[in-house]
């Protein structure tokens, strides 16, 4: 069955048709990754070392293609990546992205994002998680494997556990159908590191470990614009004020998680804005009104009280 | 003999890669690809035995790929193949099957004559194989 591959790469006949002088410009013009690229800079937010990693990963790529049309490279390279940093850092975000990217560059064929956890994973029982994890690795061909949480897989303190039946297979897979799916792992940094040693075949397997910093205060409040100016919102001068302060204290409080914290607050500023208005209006508004995030709607925020039960309220909406 | 059922079987055996081209083409017909097997290769064994589950939301046909070889490594020595169901209202039918996998030597089939009364002969076929019990056949 599998031994005539006439349509194999290697054949002899192809040799004649391979260029002998490649224009990476013109590759990369073509391919798209440019506008991908472009796109990661305008929507992304601060992340330098990131997006660093992510052109490199892109030339890298490229200059593969290219030689695999030269007939100089035949092993497709490891593209499993390892994506490292604080909740709300954009892991997810830069995940879709990079299906994105691979699916230009020919790397994935259909450059959709699977993302799951361990309960995607693991079984309940014996037998059970090796079918279970099958069918994700099934759905994510030709795509991005993306596992929020890698480390949770590995639980060292039950040695019946089934995650490690999950992550055989997942290695055996990302090894032998490396042409069908990329893998993505993603976590906390400290913790990644400790799932990575004491399992030292996903490390070697691995090839981008990327690392997510967290955002700076002029980051956060640059993203909480863009996240305002998306819905068609924004703040007015003394809000702005409001939202650097706002920021800082936040960043000092636990369950502090960048951007996600951003987003929440911002939510719960729209619906104060909403409450006010409903209070306040005499007469009809205009869309100035209807748009603006005032001083007082972030102000009333129990991140300025010191935040006491913002943790459970915080972890309620996490959930 | 070299069992000749389902599309493609005058052809060639299939490579992976042209098994994976014909999934493809039926996962972006938007119907639900699955593997299956049989040592009985009657061509009226419409009922193979299935291996796994139909595949209904894989966008990529790598996994059909995946599964025949999962398929190869239990059932190497048997029939395999794979089949398209189409569920949309008025079909609600197999819309391609093709066989991906064969046993090293195909006995073939042999004319069965029952005679009835009168001069009458009933004729039918019978698969060498399935002379001998499900699991010991080919080898």
């Amino acid at each position: 069955m599998t031994d005539a591959t006439p349509h194999s790469d290697t054949a002899p006949g192809q040799d004649q048709d391979r260029p002998t002088t490649v224009d990476l410009a013109a590759a990369f013009e073509e391919s798209g990754v440019r506008e991908v690229l472009a796109e990661l800079d305008d929507t992304l937010i601060g992340l330098a070392p990131v997006k660093a990693r992510i052109r490199e990963t892109a030339a890298l790529l490229l200059v593969d293609q290219a030689r695999r049309r030269m007939g100089l490279a035949t092993e497709t390279p490891t593209l499993h990546m390892s994506f490292t940093g604080n909740p709300g850092t954009g892991k997810t975000t830069v995940a879709l992205r990079m299906a994105d990217l691979l699916h230009r560059l020919g790397y994935v064929r259909k450059g959709h994002l699977v993302t799951v956890t361990r309960d995607d994973l693991v079984g309940q029982y014996i037998g059970h998680t090796a079918p279970k994890t099958k069918e994700v690795l099934k759905k994510a061909m030709g795509g991005v494997l993306f596992i929020d949480e890698a480390y949770y897989l590995y639980r060292p303190e039950n040695e019946r556990d089934y995650g490690q039946e999950a992550i055989e297979i997942l290695l055996q897979v990302m090894e032998n159908n490396r042409d069908d799916l990329v893998v993505i792992l993603a976590g906390y940094a400290d913790r990644m590191d400790r799932f990575f040693e004491s399992n030292p075949g996903f490390r070697s397997r691995i090839a981008h470990h990327i690392e997510f910093p967290d955002y700076d205060d002029a980051e956060l409040l640059h993203i909480s614009e863009t996240m305002l100016g998306a819905q068609n919102y924004h703040f007015d001068a003394g809000a702005r004020s409001a939202m650097a302060d706002y920021i800082s204290r936040r960043r000092a409080q636990p369950h502090f998680a960048n951007a996600r914290s951003i987003r929440n607050a911002l939510d719960r500023a729209r619906l104060r804005q909403a409450n006010r208005l409903f209070k306040e209006a005499t007469g009809p508004l205009d869309a100035e009104a209807l748009s603006t995030i005032t001083e007082a709607d972030l102000r009333a925020s129990r991140v300025f009280r010191g935040g006491l039960d913002v943790d459970k309220r915080l972890h309620q909406a996490a959930e | 003999m070299r069992l000749r059922q389902g599309q493609f079987s005058f052809l060639p055996d299939l490579t992976d890669d042209d098994i994976r081209a014909q999934a493809q083409y039926a996962i972006d017909q938007g119907w639900a690809v699955s593997v299956e097997y049989t040592d009985d290769p009657h061509p009226r064994n419409t009922y193979w035995e299935m291996w796994g589950h139909p595949m209904f939301d894989n966008p990529d046909a790598a996994a059909v790929v995946f599964e025949v070889n999962e398929c190869r490594k239990e059932h190497g020595g048997k029939y395999i193949r794979v089949i398209a169901f189409d569920s949309t209202a008025g079909w609600e039918s197999i819309r391609m099957s093709f066989i991906v996998n064969r046993p090293a030597d195909e006995p073939g089939f042999r004319v069965v004559r029952q005679e009835g009364e009168g001069r009458i002969v009933r004729y039918t076929i019978e698969s060498y194989a399935v002379r001998e019990p499900e699991g010991r056949r080919y080898a």
